[in-house]
């Protein structure tokens, strides 16, 4: 048995959990937290630089057996997809808890427990080769991210939480009907990898592709099953939104990466168009959406809805450069949005509001922070040398080539993103009213500025040299689409 | 000729970055702050002229960074093309740094080292562009130069200052985040690459001439810095940004990457071949011809000095884009020239605008009556200036419309001779009455009279003036690049 990183990785964080369970003070709580999280990041550093991007297999696997008589095993392993998203999931994990560290001033230990507890779940999820591990992962996740929302969210909480509970549960039901399925059709196994291997019939395929694409299309979200969206974004507390945006929205597209695509090729072929129209629909809808917030919240969380537009799209392309520029942006997005929500917060802490109208002069009175909002704005709206672009240059070239119109449906989305973000920084930072006569608003402290540099690193760094990142990805993107057309062409 | 490999390229753009830099460190420090941009400009200057031999003779200077996608580099590449403008842009800081001291101080202005640090990475852009080895390479420096332009632009925070430049950010943002980014992408989809080829890349593959069609004017109104109408809108109204930049970037560095691009794309995106083989050259000749012809009518009816000076730059812009598009040799030669001819001239009338503002407050051409008697030097050398923008021999203008006029002849398009002609006229029609004006009319009986030349704001006009001269008389370094273009 070799050493078992990945189980590392991902219960490091819960045995932070456990130990925060029985500190008192609050300080020594996030200190803990924070220890634990940046020890976590450090063991998937660990795990990218010993990751062999010459192959599509999986590896730093762990087998042990669990219910044998059902054929569930625990079983870990990556590819070089879930290896980003757990490197990108514990590099939110510790920005996540110092954007946490004065806006969460009441029940601190619970806050970080369920923190603490959300990055392990999630961290299996990208990590689970069996199918049962992974959809316990995958539903036990809603509960500390419905608590996050529920008990230290804004106004309207109850409800937002709720609704996103609703939402998800009536996803996963599907998925788990899907499961079922699978299990029984696939010859009575959980492995994920054997699995992938079956030939399911075509007419199998659709109900499960359509089962899979509700539960998945939920957590993305794509239009129509979006609207939970804004209002968990809105209540939720920084480090919440950023999850929900930097990791969770992941989920979805991950879903479709890990299951549709292999398991289900040739309804992925089928259904593709369909799935490359609802992305242009999102994109631009979403954009649209934006386009018309006065909150602050509210018009990152739309973004969101476009961005992960690009997402599906690149990834139903389905040829090479679509779906790379799709993982990546689905990296990018984690890393620019994530850090806008962290920027929303920052102010939010200040000012106690988050409309835009408020605002104005910002650069007077911050002028480092307004300085990072920019940089993560031009990120956002892909500016030329900033990582978004190079996604979303590959999503638009692989869209292209997958479909014309579709393509340049989403060139007006790319056209709106840079309406509505540009348009908010204008308002918030620059203009003649001044914020500064209103509030008392002090620039970035060091522990901010901490949590905003490694992102800004991530933003020029993907930006202008990708390759790193783009290599860890490669071969299993290769392999992705030889399973898709491997199997999809004989159709 | 094997291609030199030198980090100079980067060395120039450096330059000025680290000028900026020191512009913000130095913000307290106003003399030392001060000396910082006209130091950084000799030393870029200095560096582009060390590559000038090698790229006369032949020969390119590369420098390969990195790689950012397969087929795509973050790469240098210094050629003719890229000469010009790197030498006309870094010339030119020299004088417009000297000028913007002299012209900021006098005027007291507000947030100077915000200014000088914009300025100074504005130039880092362009030289940047200009030495781009890729299209990928190009627009990062195009997108850099159109972010730090923008404070620039909106620098009086008033509300004008803040119409303008939405305005200019709209315009241009808009341009690059729609056409242009369709237009990257679907070249990469065809092509799977950006580089610059000689004859064109997308002269290799085999596409269809529709969707290439598509992709070419996705370019043209892309680039909109090249100000083709109606993607013009945005000069006119960064005419609210201080005077030297008015000058500098949009007469010189800002307006000249658009064309610049243009000619890029037409050499080598698509390369002479196949824009002629698709029948865009004429397309595109029509269309900047109406460029020409209809800002030189505007520039007619504007009575802000400054504002016709816009609109001439538009339909200047377009002389370039025509000399390209018109495909031949000659043409391109006169359309490449052109660049020079018109930065030199250009920067000189807006020098002169900004002289007459810091010394009378005057702006409007109306209230500029008898004007030349008191800044002699400024009209004197406005209307050398003026006599270039015309296409008086022996001026630099005369030898870019030369060329531009016989190579419409060589191409057997004599529309377009007659749409040069007639621009001539009109550009005489809009430029002498200001100085009939300046030297001639009598002058209003209230004017102060403190109002005289300010040294540091006259001598670098002179200067400029003496250039737009030089050039006419020795065009022979701008025409030797330009005839490797398109050897």
């Amino acid at each position: 048995m070799t050493f078992p990183l990945l189980s590392l990785v991902v219960f490091v964080p819960a045995a932070g959990a456990a130990v925060l369970l029985f500190l008192r003070n609050d300080d020594a709580v996030r200190w803990t937290a924070l220890g634990f999280t940046v020890v976590d990041f450090a063991l998937s550093v660990a795990m990218l630089v010993g990751f062999d991007t010459t192959t599509h297999e999986m590896q730093f696997t762990e087998t042990r057996p669990w219910v044998p008589a059902l054929g569930i095993t625990y079983a870990l392993g990556v590819d070089g997809i879930s290896a980003l998203f757990v490197f990108l999931t514990a590099l939110l994990g510790w920005i996540c808890v110092l954007a946490s560290w004065v806006a969460i001033d009441r029940k601190v230990k619970e806050f970080m427990v369920s923190l603490l507890s959300m990055q392990a779940l999630m961290l299996g999820v990208f990590c689970a080769l069996d199918l049962f591990l992974f959809y316990v992962f995958w539903e036990a996740m809603l509960i500390p991210m419905y608590l996050i929302i529920g008990v230290w969210g804004g106004d309207g909480r109850v409800y937002a939480a709720f609704k996103f509970f609703l939402y998800t549960l009536a996803g996963s039901l599907l998925f788990l009907i899907g499961v079922i399925v699978l299990y029984f059709h696939g010859g009575e196994t959980f492995d994920i990898l054997a699995l992938t291997a079956q030939d399911l019939p075509f007419r199998i395929q659709s109900w499960l592709f359509f089962a899979f694409l509700i539960a998945f299309a939920v957590k993305v979200p794509m239009v129509p099953v979006h609207t939970w969206l804004p209002d968990a974004h809105v209540q939720a507390p920084t480090a919440g939104s950023i999850i929900l945006a930097g990791v969770l929205l992941k989920m979805g597209a991950y879903g479709f990466l890990r299951f549709s695509l292999p398991m289900l090729p040739e309804a992925s072929v089928y259904y593709s168009t369909l799935m490359l129209a609802l992305s242009a629909l999102a994109i631009v809808y979403g954009g649209f959406l934006a386009l018309a917030q006065d909150d602050l919240k509210k018009l990152v969380a739309y973004s969101s809805i476009s961005h992960m537009g690009f997402v599906t799209m690149g990834i139903f392309a389905l040829n090479p450069r679509g779906l790379e520029g799709g993982i990546l942006q689905m990296f990018n997005h984690g890393v620019t949005t994530g850090a806008l929500f962290l920027f929303v917060g920052l102010i939010y802490e200040r000012t106690h509001t988050r409309s835009i109208a408020d605002y104005g002069g910002l650069m007077k009175v911050a002028p480092v922070y307004t300085v990072f909002l920019a940089l993560f704005t031009l990120s956002s709206m892909a500016l030329p040398g900033t990582n978004s672009f190079v996604g979303e240059l590959l999503v638009l070239s692989g869209g292209f080539a997958a479909n014309l119109a579709v393509g340049a449906v989403a060139i007006l989305g790319a056209l709106l993103g840079a309406a509505y973000l540009l348009g908010m920084y204008r308002k918030v930072a620059l203009g003649p009213a001044s914020v500064g006569a209103r509030y008392k608003i002090r620039d970035v402290n060091a522990r901010e500025m901490a949590a905003i540099l490694p992102l800004a690193v991530f933003v020029l760094w993907l930006g202008l040299y990708p390759k790193p990142f783009l290599n860890v990805i490669d071969a299993s993107v290769k392999h992705l689409l030889t399973q898709v057309h491997g199997k999809g062409s004989g159709q | 000729m094997d291609p030199v490999i030198s980090i100079r390229p980067l060395l120039a753009v450096a330059v000025a970055g680290l000028a900026a830099l020191a512009v913000l460190l130095l913000n307290k420090r106003e003399k030392l702050r001060d000396l910082v941009s006209p130091l950084a400009a000799i030393a870029m200057f200095a560096i582009v002229a060390s590559m000038a031999p090698t790229v006369l003779a032949g020969g390119t200077v590369d420098l390969r960074l990195f790689e950012i996608l397969p087929g795509i580099d973050f790469a240098f590449r210094v050629d003719a093309l890229g000469m010009v403008f790197a030498t006309v842009s870094s010339l030119l800081w020299i004088v417009a740094a000297i000028y913007s001291i002299g012209y900021m101080r006098h005027l007291k202005e507000h947030a100077q080292t915000r200014f000088f640090a914009c300025f100074a990475t504005s130039l880092a852009a362009a030289v940047g562009g200009a030495f781009a080895a890729n299209l990928f390479t190009l627009v990062i420096f195009y997108e850099v130069l159109s972010l730090v332009t923008y404070p620039l632009v909106y620098h009086h925070e008033d509300e004008e200052g803040w119409a303008g430049s939405r305005k200019y950010l709209v315009y241009l943002m808009g341009a690059s985040k729609s056409v242009l980014l369709a237009a990257l992408a679907l070249t990469y989809h065809i092509t799977g690459s950006l580089d610059f080829v000689s004859g064109g890349l997308l002269a290799r593959v085999d596409a269809s001439p529709s969707l290439l069609t598509v992709v070419y004017f996705c370019y043209l109104f892309g680039f909109a810095k090249a100000a083709v109408m109606p993607m013009h809108a945005w000069l006119p109204a960064a005419m609210v940004a201080p005077t030297p930049v008015s000058a500098l970037l949009h007469a010189v560095a800002v307006v000249k990457m658009g064309v610049f691009c243009v000619l890029r794309v037409v050499f080598h995106v698509f390369g002479p071949g196949l824009v002629g083989g698709l029948g865009l050259g004429i397309a595109t000749a029509y269309l900047v011809s109406f460029t020409i012809l209809m800002a030189s009518i505007y520039a007619l009816t504007r009575d802000d000095l400054k504002a016709r000076l816009a609109y001439s730059t538009v339909s200047q812009l377009s002389y370039v884009v025509l000399g390209a598009v018109l495909l031949s040799p000659v043409a391109m030669v006169g359309g490449i020239i052109h660049i020079a001819a018109h930065a030199f001239s250009k920067i000189t009338l807006f020098f002169c605008a900004g002289s007459i503002y810091c010394a009378s407050g005057k702006r409007n051409i109306s209230d500029m009556a008898g004007i030349g008697r008191r800044l002699p030097w400024t009209m004197g050398a406005f209307f050398v200036a003026s006599l270039s923008m015309i296409g008086v021999p022996p001026t630099a203008g005369f030898v870019s419309k030369w060329y531009l006029t016989l190579g419409s002849v060589q191409a057997g398009e004599m529309v377009f001779l007659i749409v040069l002609l007639a621009s001539s006229v009109l550009n005489a029609a809009y430029f002498l009455p200001v100085s009939y004006v300046a030297f001639f009319g009598a002058e209003a009986p209230e004017t102060p009279a403190a109002v005289q030349e300010i040294p540091m704001v006259t001598v670098p006009l002179v200067a400029t003036a003496i250039l737009s001269v030089l050039m006419g008389i020795f065009p022979g370094y701008f025409l030797a690049l330009a005839e490797g273009v398109v050897r």
